[in-house]
């Protein structure tokens, strides 16, 4: 034990003798600029978490020299958020203590940016997030906390009148998964479907994890609907799917942007037929990014992606402005912020950006997709603004 | 009420599927239960190893060009021996390093080393799955696509293949337990593990076998799962371990018999529970509350029976 | 070498010297070196040596008080990494406070409980129904979110709600033992989840799964505790209560019974010790603590949904407790503390550690390898190996030793007949705070 004693006693003197490379950065170099991403690279969004962080260091790369040229060295840090809110805050309790921080790239699950975003704002970080669809996001009036994608109430009504409206829906039945994104959404669209005068003609939650949706589906069986909704993960939803269908359920099904995912036809295989999906994602096959995206990490890009990468450029754009006002050096953070959400025309890749008081994006769209078969990504039906 | 009484059939066909299931996973259960008096909680894990074995052996004889020639029924007998054979070695390896020593202490330490065990191997898979394909989710072909449909019933076919194996193997166990030489060593040495060293029977080599069957019928069941739901991830072992203890308890623990009646009762409740929870309690409570339904049961047994349905009550004696 | 260890282990004066200066030391290279985790983990580390040193019990808890409450937020405090830190001495304190609960139900009573995090929950949503305006959804009067002062009436609040759950648990599984109390504990920290997660039908009281955002933080003389140092020294107040509640209960009566009925129940009740009362104690207590730790959660997150009351949380803590060493106090504040850091902080920074090598082109790690993603891998192999090899723990729990000859002295016979009713116990020396 005394061993010990002595032994932690020369460890103390070797952390004395400077430790001072430990932090990246050493804290007094003004010149660098960092942006921090936080999204789920594991856990059961691993998918749409890496295609963040691909999208927004593509971005971070090209802004790389421009952010040179105004006397700035530019990195992106990323953290890992496991879709877990407790560690969401953690690592906002980090990035809020590293003062070359300037902007965040944040997380895709609701339930996690909400909490987090309240550890942004106390450090008044500028926070934009790529894919957090819950309403309670912006509703709490936080000066820092931005989206540039659609929200859930927005998203259900647009699917809803896809559904009565073209694809002629009646009898509708509701899945949720139970997860704060997959009530929020589903509640949204049943509201507005009953109100376009569709019947509800049942409504049940799954649990996240689970494999046999049997039960459920018995229940789906015998209401006998027109349309399937599902408001959930892609993981859950591919299964509903294959499970649906061996049963004998051809009705439509429909689902929202968490089901925007190749693992989704992965897992139904060649029963995605006839699925709907509702996304705050539209199609980026088409163009530059998608190659260059492709050239880079060799595999093409996911529906998330193209947000990452704009979301990136957005926060970017706001440090560049801040800066400039500042005549060239580094602005405070809450300058940032500021600069941040006054954007009100910036051209991204894939959607263009104006953020309204709340932090919204007044340009944010709903996209229609069509699986007609067991290839990803799904045939655009058509897009609806705001 | 019509919904319930239209719905029976075909919850039946469901729940016995999934009852089939926790049968067999009860079993292993049952079986070291008997001999050691201790909760294998790593169980689940196994079969969930075996589900992912069998998946890789499967892809593997896909790639080998061995599945579009042989007919399915014997890639899947070859597949279910290979990753018996592999969880049994596997149950065995586990009995060894981390349950042998500790056979003289509490209970309550060898129940935290079997929550260790189920942690590392939920995590072992996890990386594996992870390393090869970005996803832990993993998809596996399926050897028994369609369905037949008589009356308004969907049957499908590897529903059939599921519940059939599993009676094969309960019967096969029925047999090894009850007819041989082993099963007897096995009975002995759980009635009274001295006498039976007396009466020399190698008590540690009887223990290595029983972990051995235990755990290779567990990942076989781990292959049907996996064929059946055609999609598996790390963490099915733990929910549907648990659920498995649960009928194992019911059917009363260290009772072969009652491991499968519990396993199969388990899975029609639970089926019925699913289907129809909603419409019984007028929408207050649905079917995300199965598996409270459960966990209740459970507590219900052992609080009201705790020898379960088939047990006898054991005396505690000072 | 020996010679020089001899003389520190005998001379106070030399302990008390080399204490204070490695305390020095790591609190002035913290200042220094801002981002230096390791210096802050050296710092806390001050804490384990304090308790090996063989000064007085006084001046042993005056170091450590002056440690928790002036040293470590001075040095934290000189540099933009102070909340950070905070932040990570908080969760310390909160998850020491609820593995001290556990270790009640566990080490000392020996009821195996997997549940245990059901407690947590239900603290947390005690203080985030009425902080949030969920509870103008069902109840009749008042208006909702009640104000930070409120704050401290939930604490006790928090405290009793959940006893009476403890309560709860314990009626109906009082006669069941071992392994199958384990499953069946397991079931209810589930329900309790599930239920919350379910309890927005037909009245919204949980809100279900959507959880509750934007709870009301703490107020004291009208200052909001926004930020993670001043939750600190709530968490610290509490947590010193806890402490003193937890060593009072250990050497009195009750923890007497308890110990008895985690060696043999039978037994115990052959001696005339009520077990119903002494287990249903065992769980209430236990679970208060963690109540009372709920509410400070839920106010320092401000965010509560059911997903941070799973089961691998209550394995977390079992973990902590097992580590730590069962029934003994200070080894359950050291494994809550090993196990806290572990994964606040040194996960993290050993995965970076490896980012930054895998750039350099050193290793590389495959992303599914990343140490933060291998929690449960960690903590399964820790589990093993310390039920194998060091099932005791860390520090393990020691009996209280009684010298007889003292006992039986002039000087001893004279106390105890002063206090015939309930007699002193006389500690020797060497059984540490």
């Amino acid at each position: 034990m005394a061993l010990a004693m002595t032994s932690t006693l020369a460890l103390g003197f070797l952390a004395a003798c400077g430790n001072t490379d430990s932090a990246s950065g050493g804290g007094s170099s003004s010149e660098t600029v960092k942006i921090a991403l936080q999204a789920p690279m594991s856990g059961g969004s691993a998918t749409l978490g890496e295609a963040i962080k691909n999208g927004a260091a593509m971005a971070v790369e090209e802004e790389k020299a421009d952010f040179e040229e105004a006397g700035f060295s530019l990195e992106l840090v990323e953290y890992d958020d496991q879709g877990d809110p407790q560690k969401g805050v953690s690592n906002a309790q980090i990035i809020g203590s590293d003062q070359d921080v300037y902007g965040v790239v944040a997380h895709l699950n609701s339930g996690v940016f909400i909490p987090s975003s309240e550890v942004y704002e106390r450090y008044n970080i500028p926070s934009v997030s790529p894919a957090s669809t819950a309403t309670d996001v912006t509703d709490r009036n936080l000066k820092s906390v931005n989206r540039i994608v659609a929200r859930d109430d927005f998203q259900g009504p647009a699917g809803a009148e896809y559904a009565v409206q073209e694809i002629g829906a009646k009898k509708i039945f509701v899945i949720n998964d139970k997860t704060a994104y997959g009530q929020g959404l589903a509640t949204a669209f049943a509201e507005a479907a009953a109100e376009e005068g569709a019947e509800i003609v049942g409504e049940a939650g799954i649990t996240v994890g689970e494999k046999d949706f049997n039960g459920v589906l018995n229940q789906v069986s015998s209401a006998d609907p027109d349309l399937v909704y599902f408001g959930g993960l892609y993981s859950e939803g591919g299964l509903l799917i294959k499970q649906a269908r061996d049963n004998g359920i051809d009705a439509a099904f429909m689902g929202g942007d968490g089901m925007d995912s190749s693992t989704l036809v992965e897992i139904a295989g060649d029963t995605v037929n006839n699925v709907y999906l509702t996304s705050v994602a539209g199609d980026s096959s088409a163009t530059e990014f998608a190659k260059n995206y492709e050239e880079e990490y060799g595999a093409k890009p996911e529906s998330f992606s193209i947000y990452g990468y704009d979301s990136a450029k957005v926060l970017m754009e706001g440090i560049l402005d801040a800066a400039k006002e500042n005549g060239g050096k580094l602005p405070a953070k809450d300058k940032v912020a500021t600069a941040v959400r006054a954007i009100d025309d910036y051209e991204g890749e894939m959607t263009q950006v104006s953020f309204d008081d709340k932090g919204d994006n007044e340009f944010a769209k709903i996209f229609i997709y069509k699986f007609d078969e067991a290839s990803y990504p799904a045939k655009i039906q058509g897009e609806i603004s705001q | 009420m019509t919904q319930v009484w239209d719905t029976l059939p075909q919850v039946l066909i469901d729940g016995l599927t999934l009852g089939a299931i926790y049968a067999i996973i009860a079993l292993g259960y049952t079986m070291v239960y008997g001999i050691l008096e201790l909760i294998n909680f790593a169980h689940g894990e196994i079969f969930m190893a075996g589900a992912f074995i069998g998946t890789a052996v499967l892809i593997g004889l896909t790639g080998l060009g061995w599945v579009a020639v042989m007919p399915a029924i014997f890639i899947l007998l070859l597949v279910l021996v290979i990753t018996g054979g592999l969880t049994g070695m596997l149950g065995m390896g586990i009995e060894r390093l981390a349950y042998r020593p500790l056979r003289k202490a509490s209970k309550l330490i060898t129940l935290i080393t079997a929550i260790g065990v189920s942690f590392l191997l939920q995590d072992i898979v996890r990386f594996i799955t992870e390393t090869q394909q970005n996803n832990y989710i993993v998809n596996t072909p399926s050897l028994f696509p369609g369905s037949l449909s008589i009356s308004g019933l969907n049957i499908r076919y590897s529903f059939l293949v599921v519940i059939i194996v599993a009676i094969l193997m309960m019967i096969a166990l029925e047999f090894f337990v009850n007819r041989t030489k082993w099963g007897l060593a096995m009975r002995a040495v759980a009635q009274d593990q001295d006498t039976a060293s007396l009466m020399s029977v190698n008590v540690n080599k009887v223990i290595s076998v029983t972990f051995f069957v235990g755990s290779a019928l567990g990942g076989a069941t781990g292959v049907l799962f996996a064929i059946h739901y055609g999609t598996i991830d790390p963490y099915i072992g733990f929910i549907l371990g648990l659920k498995a203890f649960t009928a194992a308890v019911l059917g009363g623990i260290g009772n072969i018999r009652g491991a499968m009646a519990g396993g199969m009762l388990l899975g029609l409740l639970e089926m019925f529970a699913a289907a129809n929870l909603s419409a019984i309690t007028a929408g207050l409570l649905s079917s995300e509350y199965k598996d409270v339904f459960a966990f209740a049961i459970l507590i219900l047994v052992l609080i009201f029976r705790p020898e379960g349905l088939f047990g006898r009550a054991a005396i505690e004696k000072v | 070498m020996k010679k020089i260890l001899e003389q520190i282990r005998g001379n106070k004066w030399l302990q008390l010297g080399l204490l204070v200066g490695y305390i020095a030391l790591t609190s002035l290279s913290l200042i220094l070196a801002q981002r230096s985790v390791a210096a802050f983990l050296l710092l806390l580390l001050s804490f384990l040596l304090l308790y090996y040193t063989k000064l007085p019990n006084w001046s042993k808890w005056a170091i450590g008080l002056a440690i928790m409450f002036f040293i470590l937020p001075f040095s934290a405090m000189q540099g933009p990494a102070y909340q950070e830190y905070m932040d990570v001495a908080t969760l310390v304190g909160i998850y020491v406070s609820m593995a001290l609960g556990l270790n009640i139900v566990v080490g000392m009573a020996g009821l195996l409980d997997l549940g245990f995090v059901a407690f947590f929950a239900v603290g947390a949503y005690t203080y985030g129904i009425f902080a949030t305006a969920q509870a103008s959804n069902f109840m009749p009067f008042g208006t909702y979110p009640l104000s930070g002062n409120s704050f401290w009436i939930f604490i006790i609040l928090g405290c009793f709600v959940a006893a009476l759950f403890g309560v709860l648990l314990g009626i109906p599984v009082l006669r069941v033992k071992g392994d199958y109390l384990a499953i069946v504990t397991l079931g209810f920290g589930e329900i309790i989840r599930i239920v919350f997660n379910n309890m927005d039908q037909p009245v919204n009281i949980t809100n279900g799964a959507l959880g509750l955002s934007s709870i009301a933080p703490p107020k004291i003389f009208g200052i909001e505790l926004l930020y993670s140092n001043q939750i600190y020294f709530v968490v610290l107040f509490i947590l010193l209560f806890i402490i003193f509640a937890v060593r009072s209960l250990e050497h009195s009566k009750l923890g007497r019974s308890w110990k008895a009925v985690r060696e043999n129940e039978i037994a115990a009740q052959a001696m005339g010790i009520p077990l119903v009362k002494t287990k249903l104690m065992a769980f209430a207590i236990g679970a208060s603590f963690s109540g009372m730790m709920g509410v400070v959660f839920a106010a320092k997150q401000a965010f509560i949904d059911p997903t941070s009351f799973t089961l691998l949380q209550s394995i977390n803590i079992l973990v902590m407790v097992l580590l730590g060493g069962m029934g003994s106090v200070p080894g359950v504040i050291l494994g809550a503390a090993v196990v806290t850091i572990l994964n606040a902080q040194v996960l993290n920074e050993l995965t970076m550690w490896f980012n930054s090598l895998s750039t350099a082109g050193i290793i590389t790690l495959p992303d599914a390898m990343s140490p933060v993603k291998m929690q449960r891998f960690f903590f399964g192999a820790l589990l093993i190996l310390f039920a194998l090899y060091r099932s005791k723990g860390l520090i393990p729990a020691k009996n209280v030793v009684y010298d007889k000859r003292k006992f039986l002295s002039e000087k001893g016979t004279k106390k105890r007949l002063q206090s015939v009713a309930a007699p002193k116990e006389d500690e020797h020396g060497n059984t540490g705070s």
